[in-house]
């Protein structure tokens, strides 16, 4: 611990570790030192002068959030020179402030209304005029309104450090000083929206939120982002059953504030045209709407059918469904339809690992561990683009705690900028490459290793020799794609794996096993468009698909049946760090069901609700719990909004798997699968058409 | 972009006086140099100093706009700066200013159609000693007089 400093705020008598600045130990001890500028985690600016303060012996008031404390340091912080000072800075603010209030995004949650309304002066004694610029679009995303800015440079300062992006920029000088994007009348950036959400006035505003409605209106639901694998946690506000704005302002979840373009804006497919709202059966050759009971029937006869000639089936189950859908899935094919023929698509090798590490639970990173660990090594990955949390977790550490990164890769990537060692190679060729940074590795203190898919089977094996080979505490990340890819694997939506890594006992079909089959009775596809780039050699098979949109697959199924997203349900998500949430209800799409409900609609209309249970989120998230190794979570935790990493093995997982299938689609910071697809947003960016880096 | 020998050899030496990793501090003087060769400060410069010095762009264009010695667009050749600040405004710098743009029928950071002279009004030049003061290109001009401005403005037109 570092030694600690006496000082008094207030005739409070605090003591804190030295090199704390005296705005934060005022803030740790209740006692608020306004501030527009300063921002935890964040380089120190000192430009606004809100922060202000007496400190005794000192000749003028001091700028709290750059004064580090020292021993027997007496501040005051509400003497009448400190509030006529901040009436003053506020009066001097608001002098070339619109004051647009009533219209503005940030009208009822802006730092500045709040400041003026709490510190300031009633009256302005300007009469000069007011510089005045029209609003700029800079990006789909960023809008940018000149006069209500204050110049705090939290913008500026967020895309550079936060981002690693340095789009946004401040030009000219005093009054004439603005923020500029880095394209002169346009932005090439993240589109983030880090920058707007930062902002304490409306001075960025978003094009998903602008002129909307007023925050007051909206419901605020905490749930996880349902694009990648890194499971931010984003706060939909929902007006009348509509999203209308991500954001995580508050702070909870293994992100903070973070959230990259999709957590943030692209929740918008799911109030899409495209939806489908009513389940639709072929009927005549042609899709047609039918009602939920028709539909239901029409599914569970023929698998009835398939099952009593002793038909094959097919079940392929999807990497965004919640963990108690993926069970009670499984647990639907491999109990009521009897067959093990059951997968998804693999979009990275965790299984290889898990059976490497062979027990050594604490060799699997968090994501609050890329934040900590003393060095970081990247093997064949593109973090920025795709994993864009993690990516931001090893730039944090690196700015607040030095951390040594690491990056082997075939292109240049943004770990670069922080990197103590940059190697390129050959696609492929990245794990050799590996081997060149031994001696420096094995003067770490410890390691943590994100590989992408291109590393898999014996590629994974030799990884983890080498890590165990360094002789100090090394931990992995397998990089894997959507929201629940890693739940997926974990509750055996697999031919070759039950939940929990029990080898089964025979081995089901692989999905593209099944695809090429020619005697395939049923297919069953939940949430996954297999046939995007594949055919079905079966064409005769009965094929159900649970969707939210026509895909590919959808197209050519007998049975389409609306399925909700993952904003309209609740259950559980593992990201890929295998760290498990909670997902909360926020909206609901009329006639779409959640595929839990769904598949237990099936298995009641098959009469066969006895041997797959209740299909409450809860009640299936219980069996987990019970029943899959590494599950058995404190509830407390997750249904207070935390994450708990799962501890899934503890032994050798015996069994051949095929590693050949598996593949990354590499859908980066502007693509999401079918979801992606279905949002504006994310289509409307120039970035999307750029070969951005 | 290419610049002279001299020039590059001027970087070279500029991009070495820091220690590594704070090769942006020779922003400002590289800026000023190829100024000078270039005559004014184009975009491409810009991007190029941006790439020498390892930042973005639009770094440099911050730092462009602040500093009022920076020009993006060419300026005569004989670019006369007179000072109207508090001492130089005491002593006539005012009417000096305003004798030139007459004169020359130009104002503030303009140019003569011919391209040869170009002025600006500008703060404190730290000669107040000897103001009103005024400075063409390098070359500072004390205790000046409109007679003295009209002597000095006719040899600029002349000068090749
Ligand atoms: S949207 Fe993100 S990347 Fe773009 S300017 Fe804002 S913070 Fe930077
Ligand atoms: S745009 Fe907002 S965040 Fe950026 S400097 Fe202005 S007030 Fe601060
Ligand atoms: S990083 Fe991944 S989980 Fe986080 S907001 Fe972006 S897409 Fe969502
Ligand atoms: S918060 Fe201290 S100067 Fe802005
Ligand atoms: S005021 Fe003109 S030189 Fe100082």
């Amino acid at each position: 611990m570092a030694d600690l400093v006496k000082l008094t705020i207030n005739d409070r008598h605090l003591e804190v570790p030295a090199g704390t600045l005296v705005i934060e130990a005022a803030k740790r001890n209740g006692i608020e030192i306004p501030s527009f500028c300063y921002y935890e985690g964040l380089a120190l600016q000192a430009a606004c002068r809100m922060c202000l303060v007496e400190v005794e012996k000192a000749p003028k008031l001091m700028v709290a959030c750059t004064l580090p404390v020292a021993e027997g340091m007496v501040v005051r912080t509400e003497t009448p020179t400190v509030q006529q000072a901040r009436k003053s800075m506020l009066e001097f603010l608001l002098s070339n402030h619109p004051l647009d209030c009533p219209v503005c995004d940030k009208g009822g949650e802006c730092e500045l209304q709040d400041m003026v309304f709490r510190y300031g002066a009633g009256e302005s004694r300007f009469t000069e005029q007011k510089v005045h610029e029209d609003e700029k679009q800079w990006s789909p995303v960023v809008f940018f309104d000149m006069p209500r800015c204050i110049l705090c440079f939290r913008c500026v300062r967020i895309c550079g450090e936060g981002m690693g992006v340095n789009a946004l920029g401040v030009v000219n000088r005093g009054v004439l000083s603005e923020i500029a994007p880095n394209k002169g009348d346009h932005l090439e950036c993240d589109e983030c929206g880090m920058c707007i959400d930062i902002c304490p006035v409306g001075a960025l505003t978003s094009g998903t939120y602008r002129y909307k409605t007023r925050p007051w209106e909206m419901e605020h639901v905490g749930t996880i982002c349902t694009h990648c694998s890194n499971g931010c946690k984003t706060t939909l506000g929902v007006r009348n059953d509509k999203i209308i704005r991500g954001n995580n302002r508050d702070r909870s979840g293994i992100n903070g504030e973070f959230l990259c373009i999709k957590g943030r804006y692209a929740f918008d497919f799911s109030d899409h045209p495209d939806r489908l709202q009513t389940p639709l059966v072929r009927t005549g050759g042609k899709l047609q709407p039918a009602s939920w009971s028709q539909a239901l029937e029409v599914v569970a006869k023929n698998f009835q059918d398939v099952k009593q000639r002793g038909g094959r089936f097919g079940v392929i189950g999807s990497n965004h469904t919640t963990n108690e859908e993926n069970y009670y899935l499984q647990k639907f094919a491999r109990q009521v339809l009897m067959t093990n023929n059951i997968d998804h698509h693999r979009t990275g090798d965790v299984l290889t690992l898990l059976d490497a590490l062979s027990g050594r639970n604490e060799a699997l990173a968090t994501t609050q561990d890329l934040y900590q660990s003393k060095a970081i090594l990247v093997v064949a990955a593109e973090l920025a683009l795709e994993h864009p949390f993690l990516s931001f977790q090893i730039r944090a550490n690196y700015r607040h705690h030095q951390a040594h990164v690491y990056a082997v890769t075939s292109q240049p990537v943004r770990e670069d900028k922080t990197a103590t060692v940059i190697v390129r190679a050959a696609p492929g060729a990245e794990l050799s490459a590996v081997e060149s940074l031994r001696e420096k590795l094995k003067a770490e203190p410890e390691l943590i290793i994100l590989y992408g898919d291109a590393i898999k089977g014996d590629g994974v094996r030799k990884l983890v020799a080498f890590g165990t080979s360094l002789g100090i505490p090394v931990k992995y990340v397998p990089l894997v794609d959507y929201s629940n890819s890693r739940g997926a694997v974990d509750m055996g939506l697999m031919p070759e794996l039950l939940p929990g890594y029990q080898p089964s006992q025979a081995f089901g079909l692989t999905w593209a096993d099944m695809l090429a089959s020619e005697d395939l009775g049923a297919l069953w596809v939940i949430g996954a468009n297999p046939l995007k780039n594949a055919e079905l050699r079966a064409r005769n098979a009965f094929m159900v698909v649970q969707e939210m949109f026509l895909t590919d697959t959808a197209q050519i199924a007998d049975v389409v049946l609306p399925a909700a997203s993952a904003y309209e349900k609740s259950g559980t998500v593992t990201n890929v760090c295998g760290e498990v949430q909670r997902l909360k209800r926020a909206i609901q799409t009329m006639g779409a069901k959640p595929d839990l409900e769904i598949i237990g609609l099936i298995a009641k209309e098959m009469d066969a609700a006895a041997v797959v249970g209740p299909w409450t989120s809860d009640s299936v998230f219980e069996e987990i719990r019970k029943n899959v190794r590494g599950y058995d979570v404190p509830v407390a935790m997750i249904a207070t909004g935390g994450a708990a990493q799962t501890m899934p093995v503890n032994g050798r997982i015996a069994v051949e798997s095929r590693t050949d299938l598996i593949r990354s689609t590499h859908d980066n910071l502007f693509t999401s699968g079918t979801l992606g697809r279905y949002s504006k947003m994310l289509n409307s960016v120039l970035e999307r058409r750029l070969n951005y880096h | 972009m290419t610049f002279s020998p001299e020039l590059e050899a001027k970087f070279d030496k500029l991009l070495k006086s820091y220690p590594p990793g704070r090769q942006r501090a020779a922003m400002v003087p590289m800026l000023l140099f190829a100024q000078d060769e270039v005559g004014s400060v184009t975009r491409e410069l810009v991007d190029e100093v941006a790439k020498r010095v390892g930042v973005q762009a639009l770094q440099v264009d911050e730092v462009i706009t602040y500093y009022s010695m920076l020009h993006r667009k060419p300026l005569g050749k004989h670019h006369v700066q007179i000072c109207t600040n508090i001492s130089c405004l005491l002593t006539g710098g005012e009417e000096l200013w305003k004798h030139a743009c007459a004169k020359l029928g130009i104002g503030h950071k303009e140019v003569t159609p011919d391209g040869r002279i170009s002025l600006e009004e500008v703060e404190c030049i730290g000669a107040c000693s000897w103001a009103p003061a005024l400075q063409v290109n390098y070359d500072f001009h004390h205790q000046v007089t409109p007679e003295k401005l009209d002597q000095l403005l006719d040899r600029l037109r002349k000068l090749t």
